[in-house]
């Protein structure tokens, strides 16, 4: 088992932040849900609070950003990208000023803290703002190289992570870049494209599948949900014949609706089906309980599968 | 640049954005007349920027907040170099640079705005950076007072005092209307100079078409050592042409042919005045 993404942003963001004299962080009083903490004792003159005042947070991200430092702009998802929306459509994507947005527990990470604290939105506000790149890292690995990634790129990108430990999914000789789906497991019976904390669910699925039903599943962690690797997708849809999408995001405008659409307009006609936090007030739990609530959780997907698989 | 100097531009700054929005039909014509003299002012006098340094990292930076008012930006910049001014010819029309509020597609233009309570946050950023790296640059940036009323505006200026930025100046454009009506009625952000000495800032008032007050307040910055500074820049919706001043229904108005040509005759009258004062200065040996 590894550490939470978060912890792993955080010592990758402090590695970098030894070579580069540019990397700042800012906060909005979210030093310690962000486990950013020891960046800030580290190099305390490149950490930036701004207080409890999201708007701010970005907008001073984007001015830091145009004089030339390399921004992580750190706070709670569900604030981040509510809340301040406006100011990363504006400040941060049209004006194409190259902050790192960090979605801080994300999805429904806060569990019962109910759904001031839920971000099932981000995937689908983002995801109609031009110029963002939107990552939705699986395991510390994807996040250390998203990390990585984001502190060289001239352009905005939002990084989505969760708070709970992740088993590791790959060894660190896997390719990862921005756009480019990576395959977890091979199969050509059913595609479950998925992302971020689902990832490992999904895994645990398809292991449960082929010992159940000797289904072979192929499992991607799409962690890149803008720009979407549309070739993977189709190329899953041909080989496989069928997918089925997993994510901790509402069903409305997330990962499912970007995969359906690009398959419709492709002409693909293939069993096809969504999971995700369906649309109603979401129930009370942590946040494996809310997810299992909605089926997401190793049994319930290998249920789903199976389901999409008598259709075929 | 000289008093009679800029005297002379803010009536041809006038004179061309009003062409210009006459010929797109569209604009914040109201609003432009009303900060024109205070764009004018830093671009002639304060601003260490031109086309040639806009790229250095030590060049002040201008963030226009109130982006709505671009067209006094737009017709400055071009008489500054940034762009041939005849680029103008294709405001807000279809796949010009030239839009509506302001865009980085624009040479000179430091960031995109229009919609309101934007600039002062992105201002703050600019000049922590500065503060953090060392550099000299000032951060200039305009608001308008109906923006006021955005909430992202007091939260950008408790930082900016809680950081100490003396690089940072805001200018509110106070003429005190906005589309509805008067900003006291519509929401009174009155009294300014309270407000921010309350959040930590240092003020100044200066009459916002007064150049010399202008430019010697803004060389004076930092008014205190450590604080942000507020100006406090007393202007008037419409400044310049009779039948608009002071008249909200100019905020986004586009006068008609008629109003059109009478607009440009007073500008053409105070013109002839203002070049025969200076023919004058000059065979008096004054300028």
């Amino acid at each position: 088992m590894g550490r939470s993404n978060l912890e792993v942003f955080s010592e990758t963001l402090q590695e970098l932040a030894d070579s580069d004299r540019d990397i700042v962080a800012v906060t909005s009083d979210s030093r310690g849900s962000g486990k950013i903490a020891p960046f800030g004792e580290r190099f305390p003159d490149r950490m930036i609070e701004v207080g409890i005042a999201e708007q701010n947070l970005v907008g001073v991200s984007a001015g830091l950003a145009s004089a030339g430092k390399r921004v992580f702009a750190v706070s709670p998802a569900c604030f981040l990208t509510a809340r301040a929306l406006e100011q990363i459509k504006n400040d941060v994507a049209y004006s194409d000023n190259p902050v790192n947005l960090i979605g801080i527990s994300a999805g429904v990470s806060y569990g019962a803290l109910g759904s001031t604290h839920h971000t099932l939105h981000d995937f689908a506000t983002l995801r109609a703002i031009h110029n963002i790149t939107i990552v939705s890292p699986a395991d510390n690995f994807e996040t250390r190289r998203s990390i990585e990634l984001a502190a060289a790129y001239d352009h905005p990108v939002y990084i989505r992570l969760g708070k709970k430990p992740m088993p590791h999914l790959h060894d660190d000789q896997t390719k990862f870049e921005f756009g480019k789906g990576i395959v977890i497991t091979e199969g050509e019976d059913l595609a479950i494209i998925t992302t971020g904390e689902c990832v490992h669910l999904a895994s645990q699925a398809a292991i449960r599948l082929e010992r159940i039903h000797k289904i072979k599943t192929r499992v991607i962690s799409m962690h890149t949900i803008k720009p979407i690797d549309h070739k993977l997708l189709f190329q899953s849809a041909t080989q496989c014949g069928s997918i089925l999408t997993v994510e901790e995001h509402s069903l409305h405008g997330g990962l499912g609706e970007a995969c359906a659409s690009l398959l419709m307009e492709a002409g693909f006609n293939v069993p096809f089906k969504m999971m995700g936090i369906p649309d109603e007030y979401t129930i009370t739990g942590s946040q494996a309980e809310i997810l299992s609530h909605y089926r997401i959780s190793e049994t319930g997907i290998a249920e789903q599968a199976w389901d999409l698989i008598s259709q075929k | 640049m000289t008093n009679t100097e800029l005297q002379i531009k803010a009536i041809e700054y006038r004179k061309r954005l009003l062409y210009y929005i006459k010929k797109a039909n569209a604009g914040h014509t109201g609003g432009s007349l009303s900060c024109v003299d205070i764009i004018s002012a830093l671009y002639n006098n304060t601003l260490n920027v031109s086309p040639d340094n806009f790229a250095d990292a030590e060049r002040d930076r201008y963030i226009q907040s109130k982006g709505h008012s671009v067209e006094a930006l737009y017709v400055v910049l071009a008489d500054k170099g940034f762009f041939p001014e005849s680029e103008l010819e294709t405001l807000c029309r279809y796949r010009s640079h030239y839009v509506g509020h302001p865009t980085r597609k624009v040479h000179g233009i430091e960031q995109n705005t229009g919609a309101l309570g934007h600039g002062l946050s992105l201002s703050v950023g600019t000049a922590l950076a500065g503060k953090m790296d060392r550099l000299e640059y000032r951060v200039f940036t305009l608001l308008g007072d109906g923006e006021l009323t955005e909430g992202s505006n007091w939260e950008a200026s408790l930082l900016a005092s809680h950081y100490k930025l003396d690089n940072l100046v805001a200018i509110v454009d106070y003429n005190r209307l906005q589309i509805t009506g008067a900003t006291f009625d519509v929401c009174n952000t009155d009294p300014l100079e309270d407000k921010f000495n309350a959040f930590g800032w240092s003020v100044e008032h200066v009459d916002g078409h007064d150049f010399e007050t202008m430019s010697k307040v803004f060389d004076r910055t930092p008014f205190q050592k450590g604080k942000p500074n507020l100006v406090i820049a007393h202007t008037t919706k419409g400044k310049g042409i009779s039948y608009m001043e002071g008249e909200k229904r100019w905020h986004h108005g586009v006068p008609d042919t008629q109003l059109y040509n009478r607009a440009m005759k007073e500008l053409d009258d105070r013109l002839e005045v203002l070049l025969a004062q200076k023919k004058q200065k000059v065979k008096n040996g004054n300028i």
